[in-house]
This record gives structure tokens, C-alpha cells and sequence, in this order.
């Protein structure tokens, strides 16, 4: 239906959130890709870590929603030239003793978006992780590489319906203030990870494209907490996929299950 | 006289005059709304004593869910349910019309109404509007003349079947009953097949969601099992919650109307005066 | 452009202990040129009913004078105040008979029935009921409504913990939207009074 005529985009749906705290960040997003009324995979991290390989332990993820082929593309193509500048960075490294930070990663994505100003990827992204003082930090997009940072956010197509919320409770000061402010939130951490997951679930009591947790539900955290300029340890957060709806258990809500990684 | 017909509390039947307006407006560039709709899986089989409907329970707004908890079984008769997909209004104002000539026909005749009849009622009046009242139902009952399901289509044609699907979920719920009917089920296994197909609806299309309704229809009763299966419940609630301190909302204005009781009149006989 | 865009608005009705409260935004705009900003949607059928109209203003005006109409006349054969009940059969009567040149309005009704149980319902432009227990939103806001809610509604408040939450919801969900704002008007009706507020929003 979507692929007829000029329009050569499909929206799979689905939400991305993410939220800066003082010394970490959270980026959630749920997993499901669908079109129209039917399912096509219940099982897909929107969340891509864009240096998996060489540095798992890097300073920022990146979560989009819109179209599954171009957000493929674009991780692909982003991953490519961080290998590129990876090689460069890991003589870099060795003399600095520091990484590609977070503020030139969104710079990177921003320009690779623009790059096809007129054939676009079909992507909603948010760009989630550390600063170089080790602060929160979220940039967020549209399709053609317009870029802010921001304290927090959500695309997707729940993002109409979290916006609101996230507002209410995290407040962000104008960014016309001067001296400026800070953007990020003064919530905890587990205050924030509260949050994002009672956003989801009313994201999923209302959009039909975010999906409901009981059935094959992934949900995906990864907050980073650091002190030094150089990451000492890292923790990923995340609930796995659940095949068997009633290992659900209603009370317990989202189940985590923690992984931490030293690097 | 004209007039005073326009403003007078209309007989019955659709009124247009607002179709010239609209068509312009839609010139203009404005586009017409959507219309809230009822993406569904509705079902119904025949069983050993009867019949058995099963709906979901969402209604959608484009991709927003409008109504989590709808019903979508409706009354036609004491012994005759339907269950309604496509445009919410459609299906709702269709059944009620029906189950309303229905009862007058019943107060007529002073007999039990049969599904037959129902199905008539229901797709003459489909059938004249040539499609554009977009319901589509699955109409079952038991009647003197024995247990019935059909399905009818918006532009008004019919199928009897024993067992029968419609909606965005009918094919999901379809692949259940393909694989599971059998002719004789007993009213426990009716039941169970109904809400499996219900609940595969639920799961694999999108347009369904909520919870299971299901109507068991058996010869002089009726079970009507609103919330038969609640497998949705919200997956999680804010441990802080949202609360606001009195005051916390900037108020410009504000304007106290006290209610006034409203006196009662006690009844005096009528003879006094 | 969507024509329940055109003039852009903001509904939301909840339910708390025994009242209810309806809301709605005060801009009225030509596409995203503002032409008022103290308009009002909500509008009272009697002491205890009240109905919302968002969606083309014209078609809310003249909906509204039909129905205060049909209640007139329900009051002088009656004599008596309609139940919300009816008076959301008669909306959606007068809605579903114009099934194939709608007026372009969603309804949001809400009222105090008998034995004060509050009742609130919405419909789309044809008059498709949706009765609800909690809350109930329309207007080109709607999403952001439907979010705001969906969070910040609890059942049972009482009036005061209700004004909170249903304002604190609307101003969330309008500053959001750019075709509602300019703060709101609040009707929280409980058995023995009406309160009417007007709340501040941003101005943009």
C-alpha cells in the first residue's frame, strides 16, 4: 500500500523515549515493527549501540522509529564512518586516552541525515549518552538532520501522546534563558527509569502501534554511569523478550534484567 | 411551513442538506475527517444448543484506540445478539433500528422474534444505502425454527454458516476456528473456541485489542458475558504517581454557582381542592 | 488540512467521587492565524449537564442551538431536566441523522445523573457513542490529551485533587498542539455547586 505510487516510505511504527539526568541517561524504546493493522516482528531493538564491535562501551546509543530499511541503512552508514574515524580515534585514543564523545556523534548523525535532504531517510531518531563533562545529554531529529539538545524527548509514533507528560513532570527551563541553563532533569535515576516506564504504558493503553507489554515484549534500557572522563564501568539495562504471555506477572510490571559490562 | 418542518423534531430518515456545504469545503482543500471505527474481530459459532458470539473491545481512531472497553455485541432481540464491524455510528445506529422494529413486531404479533427476520430488516436497509452505511455483522439467535449464525456484509448480502468470522481480526480468528471447529461442541469448548479466536485477534492485528466479550444464546436463554477474559490489564503504574498540591495550577477567575435544591412536591390527593 | 483542525481546540471531561469536571482551551484561529482568545466551548444545558463541541465552530454554534432547542421542548413537555443519559441519545440522534453530510464537531458530554453519579461520554462527528468510567478527550489536541490523561488520571478524586489534574492535563497537552492554547476554562461540577475557573496558559 505505502510502496505504490511516489511515496516509497512505510512507517513501522513504534517509540522512542529518552531522558538526560545529571550523570546518566536513559533511552528506552519498544520493539515492535509493524504496518497498517498487521504485526511484522515483535522482537526488534530500535536502540543500536553504533560501535558495538570495537568499543562496546561507547558514550551514546542512538533509538529511532519510521521506516525499519532506512533505520538499517542509517545505523549501517553511521557505523561505517565511525569505523573510519574509529581507526583514526584509536591512535587518537592512545595519545588522548579518550573517545569520540557524544556532542560530535549527534553532529555526525545530523549531517548524514542532511546529506539526503532530498531523498530522506524516513527516520525519527534520538540520540541518547554522556557529554564530555560526563553529563546527560539527549539530541533529538527529524528526518533531514534538524538537531537540538535537549533534557529529554520521544519520537515515534507514540510521541504525541508521552510529549505531554514528560513536560509536565520534567520541566525544562527555556533555552532563551541567560545565563543558560542546564537541560537536564533533576529526577534520580530510577526516578527517571519510573517514568519512562509509566509513559510507555500509557503510550500502549492508547497508540496501537506501541506495543503492549504482556505478549513478546523487549524493552531496552541503558543508562551510563561515570565519574571519569574515561568510562571505568558501564550498566546496560534490559528487559528481554517475554515468548510466553504468562510468564507476565502484572505486579511485578516490566521485568530487568541487569547486565552490567566492565571494560 | 417549510421552516417549521426544518426545526420540528424529525420523523426518522437522513437529512442532506448539509452535503452541498461539505462538498465545497472539501474543494476548498479542507479534508474530511475520519470516522471512529471499530478495526475488530467479531465471531460466532454454532454449538451443540445454541449459538455463541464473541467480540474484542477496542475502537480505534485512526491509529489511537478511542475506547478501550466498547461494547460490541448488541441487543436485537432476547434471543438474538449482533455483533458490529466498520464505522462505529453504522453499526450501532443499524442494530438499534432493527432491534426497534423488532419489539414493535414482537408487540404486533405476540411471537418470539426470529433471526430471519432480523437478517431481513437488516440487509434491505444495507442494501438500499448501496454500501455507504458500512456495517458489517454477524447475526446469531435461536429461534422456534433452531439455532442460526449469518454474516452480512455492508452492501447487504448474507452467508449462513456454523461458524463465522468479520473484521480486521477475521482472518486471525479464522485460522482458529478452521483448525479447531467441530460440529457438537459443547457449551464449556464453544466458549473456550470463541475466546482462543477472540484472544488471536487481539494478539495479531492491530486494529483489536482490550478484552473478550462473548454471548451464549441457547434455547429460552441468553449469557451475556461482558469481560469474559481481561488479558490486557495496564502492564504498569508510576510508583510516585501524579499528584498536584492544591494550588498548583495558576487560576485567573473563578465563579461559585451554588445548586439550588430542587423542591419536592409532595402529592396532594387529588380530591382536596 | 483537516477540518477538525481549522479552528483547532482542546476538550477533556473527567470523572472524580461523585463530580465531574469538563475543560477546554479559550483560542479560537483560522488555521494558525488566532482570531479569539476567551472562546468558549463548553456549554451549559442545564445545572447539571454540560456539553463540549469541538471541531468547525460553526457547526458547534449551530448544533448547540439545536439542542438547547430540542431541550426546550423536552423541559415544556416534561417538565422536568433531561438525564445526561438522554441527552447524549438525542445528540447522537441529531448527529447520526446528518450520516452523509456530518456536521464536522466532536461532542464531549458530561453531567451529574441521578443519585449524583457522574456521567461523561464522547462521540465522533457521527454521533458514534463512547461512554467512558474515567475521562474522555476530543479536538485537534486529542493526542496529547489522550497521554496526559491516560498518566494523570486516578480514580476517585475529589473536586479539588480533580481541578488539579484535569487542568494541570490540558495546559500538559495545549502547549503541545499550536492550534489550542491561551489557557482554560474548567467547569467542576459537584452536587451542590458549580465551580467555573479560568486558568492561565502561555500566551503563544
Amino acid at each position: 500500500m505505502a510502496l505504490r505510487g511516489d511515496w516509497v516510505y512505510e512507517n513501522n511504527g513504534g517509540t522512542c523515549v529518552a531522558i538526560a539526568g545529571s550523570d546518566y541517561c536513559v533511552v528506552a524504546a519498544d520493539t515492535r515493527l509493524s504496518v497498517g493493522y498487521s504485526i511484522h516482528t515483535r522482537d526488534y531493538s530500535k536502540i543500536c549501540n553504533l560501535c558495538d564491535l570495537l568499543f562496546p562501551a561507547d558514550k551514546c546509543v542512538l533509538a529511532s522509529s519510521g521506516f525499519q530499511g532506512d533505520m538499517k541503512a542509517l545505523q549501517k552508514n553511521l557505523a561505517a564512518k565511525h569505523l573510519v574515524s574509529v581507526h583514526l580515534l584509536h591512535i587518537y585514543q592512545h595519545q588522548h586516552n579518550k573517545q569520540m564523545s557524544c556532542p560530535a556523534m549527534a553532529r555526525l548523525l545530523s549531517n548524514t541525515l542532511y546529506y539526503k535532504r532530498f531523498f530522506p531517510y524516513y527516520t525519527f531518531n534520538i540520540l541518547g549518552g554522556l557529554d564530555n563533562e560526563g553529563k546527560g545529554c539527549v539530541y533529538t531529529y527529524d528526518a533531514v538532520g534538524s538537531y537540538e539538545r535537549v533534557g529529554y524527548s520521544c519520537q515515534g509514533t507514540g510521541g504525541a501522546l508521552i510529549m505531554p507528560v514528560l513536560d509536565n513532570q520534567l520541566k525544562s527551563p527555556s533555552p532563551l534563558l541567560l545565563p543558560a541553563r542546564d537541560a537536564v532533569t533533576p529526577l534520580s535515576e530510577s526516578e527517571a527509569v519510573d517514568l519512562v516506564k509509566d509513559v510507555f504504558a500509557s503510550a500502549t493503553e492508547r497508540d496501537i502501534y506501541t506495543v503492549r507489554f504482556p505478549i513478546f515484549f523487549f524493552f531496552q534500557f541503558l543508562a551510563f554511569c561515570e565519574s571519569d572522563i574515561f568510562p571505568t564501568q558501564q550498566h546496560a539495562y534490559s528487559s528481554r523478550v517475554l515468548n510466553d504471555p504468562n510468564e507476565y506477572d502484572p505486579l511485578i510490571g516490566f521485568r530487568l534484567s541487569y547486565r552490567i559490562m566492565h571494560k | 411551513m417549510e421552516k417549521a418542518r426544518v426545526d420540528l423534531p424529525p420523523k426518522g430518515g437522513f437529512s442532506f442538506d448539509l452535503c452541498r456545504r461539505n462538498e465545497m469545503l472539501t474543494k476548498k482543500g479542507l479534508q474530511l475527517p475520519g470516522f471512529r471505527k471499530t478495526g475488530t474481530t467479531i465471531v460466532g459459532l454454532i454449538f451443540e444448543d445454541g449459538v455463541i458470539l464473541g467480540a474484542d473491545t477496542r475502537a480505534t481512531e485512526g491509529p489511537i484506540v478511542a475506547d478501550k472497553n466498547c461494547e460490541k455485541i448488541h441487543y436485537m432481540a432476547p434471543n438474538i445478539y449482533c455483533c458490529g464491524a466498520g464505522t462505529a455510528a453504522d453499526t450501532e445506529a443499524v442494530t438499534d433500528m432493527v432491534s426497534s422494529q423488532l419489539q414493535l413486531h414482537r408487540y404486533a404479533t405476540r411471537r418470539e422474534s426470529r433471526v430471519i427476520t432480523a437478517l431481513t430488516l437488516l440487509k434491505s436497509h444495507l442494501f438500499s444505502y448501496q454500501g455507504h452505511v458500512s456495517a458489517a455483522l454477524v447475526l446469531g439467535g435461536v429461534d422456534i425454527t433452531g439455532p442460526h449464525l449469518h454474516t452480512v456484509y455492508p452492501h447487504g448480502s448474507t452467508d449462513t454458516l456454523p461458524f463465522a468470522t468479520m473484521g480486521s481480526g477475521s482472518l486471525a480468528a479464522m485460522a482458529v476456528f478452521e483448525s479447531k471447529y467441530k460440529e457438537g461442541l459443547t457449551r464449556e469448548d464453544g466458549i473456550q473456541l470463541v475466546g482462543e479466536a477472540i484472544c488471536s485477534g487481539i494478539f495479531n492485528d492491530l486494529g483489536s485489542g482490550s478484552n473478550v466479550d462473548v454471548c451464549v444464546i441457547t434455547k429460552g436463554k441468553t449469557d451475556y458475558l461482558r469481560n469474559h477474559q481481561l488479558p490486557n490489564p495496564r502492564t504498569y503504574i508510576s510508583s510516585r504517581g501524579y499528584s498536584f498540591d492544591r494550588g498548583h495550577t495558576e487560576v485567573l477567575s473563578t465563579k461559585i454557582t451554588p445548586l439550588k435544591l430542587k423542591a419536592e412536591v409532595v402529592e396532594n390527593d387529588a380530591m382536596e381542592e | 488540512m483537516s477540518i477538525f483542525e481549522y479552528n483547532g481546540s482542546a476538550l477533556v471531561a473527567m470523572v472524580g467521587k461523585n463530580c465531574f469536571a469538563i475543560a477546554s482551551d479559550r483560542r479560537l484561529g483560522v488555521q494558525l492565524q488566532t482570531v479569539a482568545t476567551d472562546f468558549r466551548r463548553i456549554y451549559r444545558i442545564h445545572d447539571k449537564v454540560y456539553i463540549g463541541l469541538s471541531g468547525l465552530a460553526t457547526d458547534a454554534q449551530t448544533l448547540y442551538q439545536r439542542l438547547v432547542f430540542r431541550h426546550k421542548l423536552y423541559q415544556l413537555r416534561e417538565e422536568r431536566d433531561m438525564k445526561p443519559e438522554t441527552f447524549a441519545s438525542l445528540v447522537s440522534s441529531i448527529l447520526y441523522e446528518k450520516r452523509f453530510g456530518p456536521y464536522f464537531c466532536q461532542p464531549v458530554i458530561a453531567g451529574l445523573g441521578d443519585d449524583d453519579q457522574p456521567f461523561i461520554c464522547t462521540m465522533d462527528c457521527l454521533g458514534a457513542k463512547e461512554l467512558a468510567k474515567d475521562f474522555v478527550v476530543s479536538g485537534s489536541a486529542s493526542e496529547s490529551l489522550y497521554g496526559a490523561c491516560e498518566s494523570m488520571y486516578k480514580p476517585d478524586m475529589e473536586p479539588e485533587e480533580l481541578f488539579e489534574n484535569i487542568s494541570q492535563a490540558l495546559l500538559a497537552s495545549v502547549d503541545r498542539d499550536c492550534l489550542s492554547g491561551w489557557g482554560g476554562h474548567v467547569f467542576l461540577v459537584t452536587p451542590s455547586e458549580v465551580q467555573e475557573r479560568t486558568l492561565k496558559g502561555r500566551m503563544d
